[in-house]
């Protein structure tokens, strides 16, 4: 609010400067922030965001920095998270921080309970969560148990935790990662009714449409520097683009026409049961077939059941499944995913810390673990040619490490990334499943992983696209596939499909065949 | 009470090769990983050193490092099985009760049914074999716990021996059998296998370097090969120098080097030993890129129970006879080897090597401790000690790492 930005910041950093053993993180950055205000923190993995506000939150504690930090124009040295939290700073961390077997209650006042006569008052306790839960206008039962929630809705828990202690600094880190639209809209109206509280927030994220959408300013890192700090309106997706990797951007996602050939993977009327509750149906009837040469999008919105039509697929699903698949012309039966390898089926899961790479292990032990037996040597392993195969692969992906045997979870976002593409492209799929090949990766990485994948299609592998990124999916794909409650609801060739077709599909709205 | 969650990998700053400084930085880190192993093995020295003072020169004499190498082998067998189940994220308890059974079993073979030396031998190894792919079935495919799984065969088997042996100690008077655990390989001998075993060290490190070259990586340069092939040398040499200077090789000792050097080949060079690592690091990740984890959790039970069973034959043949109690807390001293090692008991991470090391500092902890006329329970304390101190001293390398 324009009364408040008039006033001194809340909170001011200055030439903030932190070196760890052989590198500078941070090289002076400065940041302010007035109440009220949404001022976004963008930047590539590795330009120093999360550092900067370790710093801010005193998970490094002063003197480990260099610079000042400002509250109400006041100097503040924390030398304790605690001192901080106390200052009313509140970080809203991207990987949840909440015991999934508490209830949302216990969470939100965890290690600081309402207690009566030395006991913890649970009235109280449930009384004051609900209390909060509803100035958020979030529906959510104070008394379930956090696993019971869906990951957004963890989500949002987090932000209720954080305002109970009374936060007037609310660092928000990449919050909408796993939040569906409809949470999304739920946050923005949280944001904007914390800012008429007066609530200074940072926001980090690596959606440039939603930091366009929220943020009042937006400050750019880049190499552990600031870049650059302007209104919103000021800027546009590109300029950011461009100040983020230091150059200007050409298209992100380059037009390349591929010429699909004949049929390699055919899916008829799959069906997934949600493996906890019989009967309910997260994919239903889905059928697709994909060419060579040919990338096939998969849009849908989180919980459409895309990830789970992969999984029912690969043979890796929990649940019950139905329905046929057809390689080459050939129907085959595929119960777990050594038969969908055996068949010319990759798939490069969500989740790489989860579901892709074993972190403790090597570049080379993560990369050949899907093709062993291929690559190295049924029962005994080879380990000069498994180092040549792997070495020429990350060379190929560009993977950006010391050696071979650098351990993954050392490595980038990006590099994970490219490491758990390089594992599946050592099978030497027919038809590769990418599920969110870039989430949570920074824009250089992306633009590789989307060359990575024209290339690919481009020397005729059959491509299936899976991306809540939707103009990922567009940008990519010669036809795009909509699912909606695990229904398919759209199929578009590539030069009909708009996001605001798409998206009508996706929410349920319209529904059309190709 | 702070809110502050695990620092998110992702989170942590990049490694990139020919762009940031952290290179180096990363170069320590691997180098550190690798010299943990290594930091037990000096433990291991300054133990050795420790008790050759107190004990005045008694502890490294040939005759007592023979018989510390004697009193290693049966937990060295153990640790190499235990340290693969455990490297698999399983854990198998019942390894002591097991070695009690099924030396009971063989030692009852031989002296009550008299059915010979080659039956009994077998009985132990397939007995062994099939009570732990039972176990290894109830949990890779029932979905129970191995540590409830296990839990249980320890009461079971130490019941089942009691029940077999009617709680009489069974002897053993076959001179062949006794002779597996207390006759020692010529000396002749020793130096014959120890000269292959050198010349199998420089022909193999020869070969990979040559096939380094081949596949076009860089090679390891003439320093590092002379290096690979010297160190394994002198210590071979010397390890069957020192031994024959008392009375030669003892065989369980053999038998623990065949089992050991097997195992180094089964975790580093087999597809199978590659995905034990993978199911124990990440098993998601291992089910996602096509490894059965159930075949491979079977698999990895019924190696540890025949890994028992051979134990069990040493263990009867060296005390002559098979007692109802025999094996007790064995298993304790097969995972302690592991720990002590740098074994992961969360699964992924661990080395053969890293467990013989620790099976050695477990034993000349006894072996010294006795050779002082320690009281018992002071070992006991002293050992539960260096236990929980290596872990620590892990833990602490590995958050500053």
């Amino acid at each position: 609010m324009m009364t408040t930005k008039a006033d001194a910041p809340l909170l001011e950093m200055r030439n903030i400067t932190k070196a760890f053993p052989g590198v500078r993180a941070l090289d002076g950055v400065s940041l302010d922030l007035y109440g009220g205000e949404v001022h976004a923190l963008v930047g590539e993995n590795g330009a120093g965001k999360s550092t900067l506000m370790k710093v801010l939150s005193g998970v490094y504690p002063y003197p480990e920095y260099g610079g000042e930090i400002l509250i109400d124009g006041e100097l503040r040295r924390f030398s304790h998270i605690r001192e901080a939290e106390e200052a009313g700073i509140a970080i809203v961390y991207q990987e949840l921080s909440l015991v999934k077997d508490m209830a949302v209650g216990e969470n939100i006042f965890l290690g600081r309970e309402p207690r009566r006569f030395g006991f913890v008052s649970w009235e109280e306790l449930y009384r004051r969560t609900g209390q909060l839960l509803s100035d958020l206008h979030l529906t959510i039962d104070p008394r379930t148990p956090v696993r019971n929630l869906g990951i957004g809705q963890q989500q949002l828990v987090e932000i209720a935790k954080a305002l109970s202690q009374n936060a007037r600094i609310l660092v928000l880190d990449e919050p909408t990662a796993a939040l569906t639209d409809g949470e999304v809209d739920t946050l923005v109206k949280i944001l904007g009714s914390l800012r008429e509280r007066g609530v200074g927030m940072i926001y980090i994220s690596h959606k440039l449409g939603e930091v366009f959408r929220l943020s009042d300013r937006i400050t750019v890192l880049r190499d552990g520097r600031t870049v650059g700090t302007q209104p919103t309106t000021e800027l546009d997706e590109q300029r950011v683009i461009a100040l983020m990797v230091g150059r200007e951007v050409g298209d992100l996602f380059p037009k390349a026409t591929h010429q699909p050939g004949e049929t390699v993977f055919e899916a008829r009327n799959i069906t997934a049961e949600d493996p906890n509750v019989p009967g309910k149906l997260l994919v239903n009837r889905v059928s697709f077939a994909v060419k060579r040469g040919e990338v096939l999008g998969i849009a849908g919105l989180m919980g459409s059941g895309r990830s789970e039509l992969l999984m029912a697929i690969f043979g890796a699903y929990a649940g019950r499944v139905r329905g046929e698949t057809v390689v080459e012309g050939k129907q085959v039966r595929i119960t777990s995913p050594g038969d969908a390898i055996n068949y010319g089926i990759g798939f490069v899961t969500e989740d790489r810390k989860r579901f892709g790479l074993v972190l403790d292990q090597t570049i080379l032990h993560n990369m050949t673990l899907a093709s062993l037996p291929r690559v190295s040597g049924r029962i005994m392993t080879n380990r000069e040619v498994e180092a040549a195969a792997c070495e020429r692969m990350s060379r190929d992906l560009r993977v950006k490490a010391r050696n071979v045997d650098t351990v993954a979870g050392t490595l980038s976002g990006g590099n994970q990334q490219k490491v758990v593409l390089g594992k599946w492209l050592l099978t030497r799929p027919r038809v590769l499943f990418l599920d969110e090949p870039t989430r949570g990766i920074d824009v250089g990485a992306k633009q590789e992983i989307y060359a990575e994948i024209n290339r690919l299609a481009r020397e005729g592998l059959a491509i299936v696209l899976v991306s809540s990124e939707l103009p990922e999916v567009l940008g990519l794909s010669d036809r795009v596939l909509v699912l909606h409650e695990g229904v398919v609801t759209g199929e578009f060739a590539r030069t009909e499909a708009t996001p605001e077709a798409v998206m009508s599909c996706a929410t349920g709205h319209t529904s059309r065949a190709a | 009470m702070s809110q502050v969650p695990n620092e998110p990998v992702a989170n942590r700053p990049p490694v990139t090769a020919d762009v940031s400084p952290l290179t180096h930085l990363n170069r320590l880190k691997t180098l550190a990983v690798e010299w943990r192993a290594y930091t037990m093995l000096v433990a291991l020295a300054a133990i050795w050193i420790f008790f050759h003072y107190l004990t005045g020169g008694v502890f490294l004499s040939a005759r007592n490092f023979s018989n510390l190498m004697l009193q290693t082998s049966v937990t060295g067998v153990l640790a190499v099985g235990m340290l693969m189940v455990i490297i698999a994220g399983q854990i198998d308890l019942s390894v002591g009760s097991l070695v009690g059974l099924t030396g009971g079993i063989s030692a009852a073979v031989l002296t009550w049914l008299g059915w010979g030396l080659v039956p009994s031998l077998i009985a132990a190894v397939v007995v062994g074999l099939l009570i732990s792919s039972f176990q290894g079935l109830l949990v890779a495919y029932a979905n129970i716990p191995a540590f409830i799984v296990t839990l249980g065969g320890l009461l079971a088997w130490r019941g089942a021996i009691l029940g077999i042996s009617k709680g009489k100690t069974i002897p053993i008077s076959n001179q062949l059998y006794r002779s597996i655990g207390q006759c020692f390989v010529a000396r002749y001998a020793g130096w014959a296998l120890a000269v292959a075993a050198v010349l199998a060290v420089a022909l193999l490190v020869i070969q990979r370097s040559r096939a380094r070259v081949r596949h076009g990586l860089s090679s390891l340069g003439w320093g590092r090969l002379v290096w690979q092939i010297a160190v394994p040398s002198v210590v071979i040499l010397a390890f069957v120098h020192v031994l024959n200077s008392y009375a030669g090789v003892p065989i369980p000792v053999m038998i623990l080097l065949v089992v050991a050097l097997a195992g180094v080949v089964v975790t580093q060079n087999t597809t199978f030993g590659r995905y034990l690592y993978a199911i124990g690091g990440n098993p998601d990740a291992a089910r996602l890129s096509g490894i059965s984890l159930r075949k491979h959790i079977l698999a990895v039970f019924c190696l540890m129970g025949t890994l028992a069973g051979v134990a069990s034959v040493i263990y009867t043949a060296r005390v002559a006879s098979a007692s109802p109690d025999a094996g007790n807390l064995l298993e304790l001293d097969a995972i302690a080897a592991c720990v002590i090692g740098g074994t992961s008991l969360m699964g992924g991470r661990g080395t053969v090597f890293g467990a013989i090391v620790g099976a050695l500092i477990m034993a000349s902890l006894d072996n010294g401790m006795s050779l002082k006329s320690v009281e018992p329970y002071v070992q006991y304390l002293v050992k539960g000690a260096v236990l929980v101190t290596a872990v620590g001293f892990d833990m602490l390398g590995r958050r500053r790492g």
